[in-house]
């Protein structure tokens, strides 16, 4: 069930307004078995492997719990007896039982992850060093529906148990309806436990505030979603598609739809999530904080899909920068190496590994491992050059000119999209050269011999693409200035935030890419 | 304490760490900056923070910084 | 008082809302009026003023090939024709249990070319067969016997999201017509008066079964059963032309089923010579579809032969409709004429028929 199948839409009723109409209680309930039936829907076999998850974490938690329990409980008592020594003796044996049954854990979930995404990719690359008549076949594997996604979000809950951040669940459908809620459960955002349980399971009484809100928010996910996204992806994959025939500065063009096309179907599908949340009263984390205007690519890593680099830091970065082998390491290079290398030795490591990470958790390809070592190679660069860039700063004097900071914002938007052209053409090398010939192949003449208009978009399409990108950099802009853009509306007049509601309901409908003649692409972090 | 702004002074020399108590919220230290503390700490206080103790509440200023050294030394 | 209007406000953004839905989905829907004209033929029955005793039901075999006014002028036989492009067996079931939600005719005349179909064809045919349907039970019933892959039952409750996109395509006519419609057709005939003599056909390719489909003909038989149950008349007719090609062994299946359920089979195919079609000038494509002199002769012949098997009124004799159908009749000698001299100005039709479909 895609956000933008009529069943989706039709369902969505449904379940909002039992939302409603079940006692206060027993709302919880209605949404883990609408959560039950969405996941069933796309494929039963799928509720076997989400389950599976969840059982493994609902025991770990609880174990783990009782294990922070016990040891809090034995220190306190015998507070006075212990040396620090015993004290400190002690925890480690806890510590021991507890990193045991989180490894366990987190081998169980990561093993079903990597079996049921990778293996093929693995396959395709030992194939690559055998004869062929020695060649493994692919395997036939289902990839559960967003399996990344909650993945990930189970094992950001265990671990938290672990770490003694959160409590454990112990109910386990109350546990399950976290792994599962629908309306994240194909595109994230990836929730923290600590968060989201706040608003989940407490029954809401209607509110027509935020109620309203969340439906403008769900309304204005499908303006970009459909009405944008949906119309360019054909552009996009037309221009992707023929590589021989699309060069040097179709490329250059495909580039840039690809990151509108990106930002308007990621940031669409997150607007649905979070609102359909908030017609509930259910608060869901944020995923994006305008990205195209930031003014670097670590800063563009802080506002894009936000929720993934905080997992990655939080759960893989500081935990292998703070590790024992790594604190030695640091002190061992610094000491070897010198104060300046050796203070760095342990931040580019573990950044190399979250990129990696990263990469491979995107899909299984080179080109994405590509892709995630690209956005290290960049990230780590401007950190080396920043020295540079600030004496140039203060030499030209230019920091926070405005100017200057909108070159800043295109240089970051350029540099980031042509690094997402990885997850595009084919395959890396064809990426490189493609990307070459933006540098050597000057056919100006694109924009003028109407071959734009053979790509499967017609001037109509044109027409609603710019005025859709006006329309999104406006919205943008008063983001910028005011924060929340349908708070500021509905303050200054509650009529004008209804008409303008009900004109993007109508625009959506009217000019939305959608129906016979148009597939509705897929969401395109579905399968992550 | 001194010790500990000397670290974060060295790292941005511009910020008054002193009355700062907004430091990640703000995002005045990032995941770098607080790699770097974490190591420069473990070298010099001989103490180690675990990743479970980095959160925003104990990185927002130097004073719940310096506590948690503290407390990580007494335990 | 704040809450009163409060509501009010809702009421008056919801009335907003569907209005602007309602005025949207009429300018964008396809008015069919010029060129294409098949898309209007089902929803012009509705605003029939006359009763009929006879009803054909079929595609394009009945709707080009008998002509209606003929039969009334001939034989005072009052008859129309629910027929649409490429028609299948359950559209054509499901509209005749339409037509009974308003009349009860005698005599149902059922065309069987379309039994060699037994699943969903093509969404532009049911488009333009469903589209002009009124709603009922019936209707949801043929739109779900009928949507091929990619349809949707909601898109024929809300044709916007079907034809959202042509809000970049619009004409003329849907601007002309966003409100009245004209008629198209004379009482179901499409009228044509040109001609082109019938050419070669390409051989028929042998087929692996020739047993008709289980489903087209699962409708047949309710069909035969609804037509019984309300004192219908039913008869089976293979109109005369020949392409697409009509294969002995379905014709004796449908022999045989006319024999077993006590029904009439009329196959014209074989009896061009008594009608007295001849091809070389009463066909305007070549054999395909009969001209308006084709469709004559076979009301000509028609006509009688209704008229001796049943029991018909002569409607000449009834004033109120006899005025209706004089109507009919001055409409039906006007696009003849109108026809007549395009023919003889350009050499052929160039408002009427694929010529006048504007690009």
């Amino acid at each position: 069930m895609l956000f933008t199948s009529y069943s989706f839409i039709a369902f969505l009723a449904v379940v909002i307004l039992l939302y409603y109409v079940f006692p206060k209680k027993a709302r919880w309930t209605l949404l883990l078995v609408a959560s039950c039936a969405f996941y069933a829907f796309a494929d039963y076999r799928y509720l076997f492997f989400i389950a599976v998850t969840a059982l493994s974490a609902y025991f770990a938690a609880l174990r783990l719990e009782r294990l922070n329990n016990t040891q809090k409980e034995y220190i306190g008592k015998n507070k006075d007896i212990l040396s620090s020594e015993e004290k400190k003796r002690y925890k480690e044996e806890i510590k021991k039982k507890k990193w045991r049954l989180l490894l366990l854990c987190l081998f169980l979930n990561l093993g079903i992850l990597s079996v049921t995404k990778y293996t093929n990719f693995v396959i395709a690359n030992i194939n690559h060093f055998l004869s062929d008549a020695s060649k493994l076949s692919p395997v036939d594997l289902i990839i559960p529906m967003g399996i990344s996604f909650y993945t990930f979000q189970t094992l950001s809950y265990v671990i938290d148990v672990y770490r003694a951040k959160t409590s454990a669940q112990h109910n386990f459908f109350r546990l399950f309806l976290f792994v599962s809620f629908f309306p994240q459960l194909v595109q994230g955002p990836i929730s923290r436990y600590g968060d989201l349980s706040e608003t989940l399971y407490e029954g809401h009484s209607f509110s027509a505030h935020s109620f309203s809100m969340g439906l403008m928010r769900v309304l204005w996910g499908y303006f970009k979603k459909v009405v944008i996204a949906d119309r360019i992806i054909t552009g996009v994959t037309s221009l992707i598609g023929s590589p021989e025939q699309y060069k040097g500065v179709y490329v250059f063009i495909a580039t840039m739809f690809y990151a509108f096309e990106l930002y308007c179907d990621f940031t669409g599908g997150i607007d649905i999530t979070i609102g359909i949340a908030e017609m509930m009263g259910i608060k869901v984390a944020e995923n994006f904080n305008l990205p195209y205007f930031s003014k670097n690519i670590k800063e563009y890593w802080n506002r894009w899909h936000i929720t993934m680099g905080t997992w990655f830091t939080d759960y893989i970065f500081y935990p292998i920068s703070v590790c024992g082998p790594m604190l030695k390491l640091s002190k061992w290079s610094r000491q070897h190496l010198g104060q300046n290398i050796g203070k760095r030795v342990t931040v580019y490591l573990s950044s190399l590994a979250v990129w990696l990470a990263t990469g491979i958790w995107h899909g299984a390809a080179w080109n994405f491992i590509v892709w995630g070592l690209m956005n290290y190679v960049v990230i780590m660069a401007s950190q080396e050059m920043e020295p540079l860039y600030a004496r140039f700063h203060k030499r030209f004097n230019v920091s926070g000119k405005p100017l200057y900071e909108v070159f800043q914002i295109i240089r970051t938007v350029l540099l980031m999209s042509f690094i997402r052209m990885f997850d595009c053409y084919r395959d890396v090398p064809l990426t490189f050269r493609m990307v070459g010939t933006v540098f050597t192949t000057f056919n100006f003449s694109a924009f003028t011999d109407g071959s734009l208009l053979k790509i499967g978009l017609t001037g109509a399409d044109y027409i609603v693409l710019l005025a859709g990108f006006v329309i999104v950099l406006s919205v943008s802009l008063v983001k910028v200035k005011v924060g929340n853009v349908r708070e500021y509306v509905y303050e200054n007049s509650n009529v004008l935030f209804y008409v303008l509601a009900a004109l993007l309901l109508i625009m959506t409908v009217v000019f939305g890419a959608y129906g016979v003649g148009y597939d509705s692409a897929q969401f395109i972090y579905n399968q992550f | 304490m001194k010790e500990l702004l000397n670290i974060l002074l060295e790292l941005h020399p511009d910020v008054d760490f002193e009355s700062c108590d907004t430091l990640v919220d703000d995002k005045i230290l990032d995941s770098f900056d607080i790699i770097t503390i974490i190591s420069e700490i473990n070298d010099r206080f001989d103490v180690v923070i675990p990743a479970e103790e980095i959160v925003p509440k104990n990185f927002n200023s130097a004073e719940a910084l310096f506590s948690l050294i503290e407390r990580l030394e007494n335990e | 008082m704040k809450r009163v209007k409060k509501i009010i406000f809702a009421f008056v953004i919801a009335c907003f809302v569907i209005c602007a839905f309602a005025f949207l989905q009429r300018l964008v829907m396809p008015k069919y009026q010029t060129g294409i004209v098949e898309g209007s033929m089902i929803e012009e029955y509705y605003d029939e003023e006359v009763p009929h005793e006879v009803v054909f039901i079929g595609d394009c075999e009945v709707y080009e090939n008998i002509s209606t006014v003929r039969l009334y002028e001939k034989y005072g036989v009052s008859s129309y024709i629910r027929g649409s492009a490429q028609q299948l067996a359950w559209q054509s079931y499901y509209l005749l249990e339409d037509t009974l939600r308003y009349e009860t005719p005698k005599v149902v005349v059922f065309n069987v070319l379309s039994l060699k179909y037994d699943t969903p064809q093509s969404e532009a045919y049911n488009r333009m067969t469903l589209d002009g349907m009124r709603w009922s039970k019936s209707k949801a019933k043929a739109v779900n016997a009928s949507m091929t892959e990619g349809e949707h039952f909601v898109e024929y409750v809300f044709p916007l999201l079907r034809y959202h996109s042509r809000i970049f395509e619009l004409t003329e006519d849907d601007f002309v017509h966003l409100f009245s419609k004209d008629k198209v057709t004379h009482s179901g005939y499409y009228m044509r008066v040109d001609s082109k003599p019938e050419g070669e056909f390409p051989e028929p390719m042998p087929l692996r079964d020739y047993t008709l489909g289980e489903n087209a003909m699962s409708y047949l038989d309710r069909m035969t059963e609804l037509c019984r149950e309300n004192g219908i008349e039913l008869v089976l007719m293979k109109a005369p032309t020949k392409y697409p090609h009509w294969y002995d062994e379905w014709d004796r299946q449908i022999v045989e089923y006319a024999a077993d359920n006590g029904l009439q089979y009329l196959n014209f195919i074989d009896m061009r010579d008594e009608v007295g079609l001849d091809m070389s000038v009463d066909t305007y494509d070549a054999g395909l579809h009969l001209n308006l002199s084709g469709a004559e002769k076979m009301a000509d012949f028609f006509g009688c032969w209704l008229t001796e098997c049943f029991e018909l009124t002569d409607f000449r004799q009834d004033e109120r409709v006899s005025g209706i159908w004089k109507e009919k009749s001055d409409y039906y000698y006007e696009m003849k004429q109108k026809q007549t001299s395009e023919l003889e100005q350009y050499g052929e039709l160039v408002s009427f028929g694929a010529n006048a479909v504007k690009d």
